[in-house]
């Protein structure tokens, strides 16, 4: 394999024939490297997708600053090369290397992949193969780095069990830097990888799928997954940390454009909304907030420290945040006249929203105002539990347009549960009734524009029992949107069917879909969630050759007493509660937001210490006495 | 653009190199990269009026990606005068590695943009050591006596003869012999290094290719 300076000269001859060059260089304003030598463990931090949209991932900029900021461990990124650049790396012999020190990966102890989505998978295994690093967990022994995986499509890990030595499922920041221990504690210890991955198995949130036994009934369902190894956990509950720790102090600064090309500063984690088809919302309770302080001062020194000009305030609904106002009018009070845009995505259908980015005005550029009702009647909206009503959406409408905005833009979701071509006539007639009173108000500037994307039924939520559209199914309703949304000032946007019964395919996927990602790898399948380079037919024929039925997975209801191939996978939200939801979903029952009232989801008796050691307003959830005062 | 010359706004033209990771990033990346510098620098770029007020900046002749260039140059207004050394001194310590800041002097209002008076560039190709064709010197002569030299770029032929001034070899400032490349840098007139060498029918990515002169019309150099 070739070295640092070997591979710098390849460089230097690959670099000027790709496309943006810049995303395989490094050497970015803020770039941190380590002494190689003086640090004991060396960290690959992986996002299997290209720089651009790498670089906007908060989650990648936040481990990597919590290894960094260890003395005895350094991190350095990794990426997905573009198609162009993967042909010229493998070309030249050029394995998969380090942005920083330009360090071969498999030189590296450890090696973490990002998985936030499941069309990353085969992004994840081409990665490896471009480290030359096998695949499998069996395959590698103590010569290779150790292989983790985290991000949210890990809630479900078994579709990429076989490939991945162990998980962290959920919150990373204090898990990884245990990981790490133990790799560092393992390294030279002349232990074999198996004693190393028995003892991740005792880290609270860490998943070895290798110490996992899947037993399968006759119909192919589950029967069991329980531990091969005794005194390991039978259910691996997810870790989440107590407070919000303190964003990253230090960012960099890409010199390419990229995704999101700003500050990102998370205001909040978690939502306490509920919509059923959420999987964000389920899986990161409890919702913990930021203190505006603390975003403020943040601001001020990231702008100061990178020269960035725009903010992305960041959090899973921006106007539930409780002190919303205040940290607008603080945002507008410090940073007037910098020549600074504010962000502030997820806001809610409601005439206050208008109003805070009213107040933000001074500092953002007046483009399109973002609102999602994400379905068009009132019956469908009280089987997802998005409990707004088309009275509210269009007052909202009637404050955009009056006060300057001339598009807002409305995404939707078609193929919810029980959903009719009536329910989906009905995004395109409110699209229009938008429009109109856009027209009413600043004339033909108006423009509606619908992002109409396809509801995929995720683990760990309301809605894991359900079937997906079938893409007939799909296909009917988008021709019906394409003939319905059509004239001056209107838009719409959808998604490739096909891609949605891929995602349908991996998010509820077990352990036997692993053999198809690996399959569909070797066809060529990579950027799945690239339009120019997804092709289903190589899905298709990889589940062909390995005997998997799509139907099973995708179109096939679960029966309420189902064990699911996530099961042994904890979030904290009981399976009673979310079986509860999903009933009440049947009934168009709606399950009010839990800031009002708590409906003991599980998150409070399975935390419970967390909770009292973090008491007050950092956590949306009630209080839990302590002790003493009980 | 009438409301530039408030009496405060001063102009400036500043010299800089772009070298390392920096080559590999084009002319809009390369505008951004310069406005975080100076945002970081606390160096206050004026903004130009209107809907969409955007920085008073403009950076020279774009240089094609991979090229190394040790002569740019910077046409910047800041909202107040800052002394000469201190707007180098503060750029350098705000730069991203690659961009090195040399000098700084102050422009009447009225001076013609840069980029309107360049006329021709200098270049220099600098093979790896041991890599140097041994038969440049003739394949010199034989691209200097050639009548035309028909190219093709985004699809339209041209002909890269005349946009050539001069190519000889020379020892660099390290006392490695390289070919010096003296081509036109005009709109719709531009000589590219790489063009050149193909044309030379050489590697255009083996040597390193760097821009170290601006030959501008009024006889001044720009280096």
């Amino acid at each position: 394999m070739l070295n640092v300076n070997e591979i710098n000269r390849a460089l230097a001859r690959i670099l000027p024939t790709v496309q943006k060059p810049g995303r395989y260089t490094g050497g970015e304003y803020n770039q941190l490297i380590k002494d190689w030598d003086a640090t004991p463990l060396h960290t690959a931090l992986a996002f299997p997708d290209i720089y651009d949209l790498a670089m906007s991932n908060l989650g990648m900029t936040i481990l990597l600053d919590v290894i960094n900021r260890q003395p005895d461990m350094l991190a350095e990124r990794v990426f997905s090369p573009w198609i162009d650049m993967e042909r010229a790396l493998r070309d030249n012999a050029v394995p998969l290397y380090s942005l920083e020190s330009k360090r071969p990966v498999a030189d590296f102890d450890l090696l973490g992949i990002s998985l936030p989505y499941e069309t990353l998978y085969t992004n994840a295994l081409n990665l490896l193969d471009l480290a030359g690093i096998p695949l499998r967990t069996a395959d590698r022994d103590e010569s290779y780095p150790l292989v983790i995986a985290g991000g949210h499509a890990t809630f479900n890990p078994e579709p990429m069990a076989p490939f991945i030595d162990a998980f962290v499922i959920g919150e990373g920041e204090e898990a990884i830097l245990e990981v790490a221990r133990a790799v560092l504690a393992w390294k030279g210890s002349g232990e074999p990888k198996a004693a190393l991955l028995e003892q991740l198995a005792h880290i609270h949130g860490v998943y070895v799928p290798s110490l996992f036994h899947v037993v399968y009934k006759d119909d192919g369902t589950i029967h069991s997954v329980f531990p091969a190894v005794e005194g390991i956990p039978v259910r691996v509950l997810k870790r989440v940390v107590g407070r919000l720790p303190a964003p990253p102090q230090r960012l960099l600064v890409p010199h390419i454009d990229i995704t999101h090309n700003r500050v990102p500063i998370e205001i909040m984690r978690g939502c306490t909304r509920g919509c059923r088809f959420c999987h964000a919302g389920m899986v990161n309770r409890p919702v913990r907030e930021r203190p505006v302080e603390e975003i403020l001062d943040t601001m001020d020194h990231l702008l100061t420290q990178t020269g960035y000009e725009e903010v992305g305030l960041l959090s899973l609904s921006s106007s539930d945040y409780t002190h919303v106002l205040e940290l607008i009018q603080g945002v507008n009070e410090r940073f007037a006249g910098r020549h600074v845009n504010i962000s502030l995505p997820s806001l809610r259908i409601e005439s206050f929203s208008v109003e805070l980015m009213d107040l933000l005005k001074q500092n953002s550029t007046r483009g399109g105002f973002t609102l999602a009702p994400e379905a068009a009647t009132e019956r469908m909206r009280g089987i997802i539990n998005k409990p707004v009503t088309t009275e509210q959406l269009l007052t909202t409408a009637d404050a955009i347009f009056s006060r300057g905005w001339h598009t807002i833009k409305l995404y939707f979701m078609i193929g919810h549960p029980e959903e009719t071509l009536e329910d989906v006539q009905a995004i395109a007639d409110l699209c229009k009734q938008v429009l109109s009173i856009g027209r009413e108000r600043i004339g033909k500037r108006a423009r509606v524009h619908a992002g109409v994307s396809t509801f995929v039924p995720k683990p760990h939520t309301p809605f894991q029992w359900v079937s997906a559209d079938t893409i007939e199914m799909i296909e009917a309703k988008q021709t019906l949107l394409r003939t319905s949304l059509r004239g001056n000032g209107l838009k719409l946007t959808w998604t490739d069917p096909h891609e949605t019964l891929l995602e349908a395919l991996l998010s509820r996927g077990d352990r036997r879909i692993a053999e198809v990602v690996q399959r569909a790898w070797e066809m060529g399948a990579r950027f799945d969630a690239w339009r120019e380079h997804f092709d289903f037919q190589r899905w298709q024929t990889a589940c062909d050759q390995t005997g998997i039925d799509l139907h099973f997975y995708i179109h096939r209801q679960r029966q309420e007493d189902e064990v699911f191939p996530w099961e042994h996978i904890d979030i904290a939200v009981k399976k009673t509660f979310l079986l509860e939801d999903y009933r009440m979903s049947k009934k168009g029952e709606v399950r009010p937001d839990c800031r009002e009232h708590c409906y003991a989801c599980g998150i409070l008796p399975t935390f419970t210490q967390l909770r009292r050691e973090n008491p007050g307003p950092v956590w949306t959830c009630p209080e839990i006495a302590s002790r003493e005062s009980r | 653009m009438s409301k530039t010359s408030e009496p405060t706004r001063t102009r400036y033209f500043i010299t800089f190199t772009k070298e390392g990771a920096l080559r590999y990033c084009g002319q809009l990346d390369l505008q951004r990269t310069f406005e975080r510098t100076f945002r970081r620098a606390r160096l206050p770029i004026a903004y130009s009026q209107g809907f969409h007020p955007h920085p008073k900046m403009n950076l020279g002749a774009a240089l094609p990606l991979g090229i190394i260039s040790r002569c740019e140059v910077a046409d910047v207004w800041l909202e107040e005068p800052r002394p000469l050394k201190s707007i180098v001194d503060l750029l350098q310590e705000y730069a991203p590695e690659g961009l090195r800041f040399k000098t700084a002097r102050q422009a009447d209002p009225k001076e013609s943009a840069i980029q309107n008076r360049i006329l021709s560039a200098i270049y220099h190709i600098i093979w790896p050591p041991g890599d140097l064709p041994p038969d440049l010197q003739a394949r010199i002569e034989t691209l200097l006596d050639a009548p035309a030299l028909e190219r093709e770029r985004r699809g339209k032929t041209y002909d890269l003869r005349p946009l050539i001034e001069s190519v000889r070899m020379r020892t660099d400032p390290d006392g490695d012999p390289c070919m010096e490349l003296h081509v036109c840098l005009q709109p719709g007139k531009t000589g590219r290094p790489d063009e050149v060498l193909r044309a030379m029918h050489l590697d255009p990515y083996q040597p390193d290719i760097i821009r170290v002169q601006f030959i501008l019309s009024d006889d001044e150099m720009c280096a």
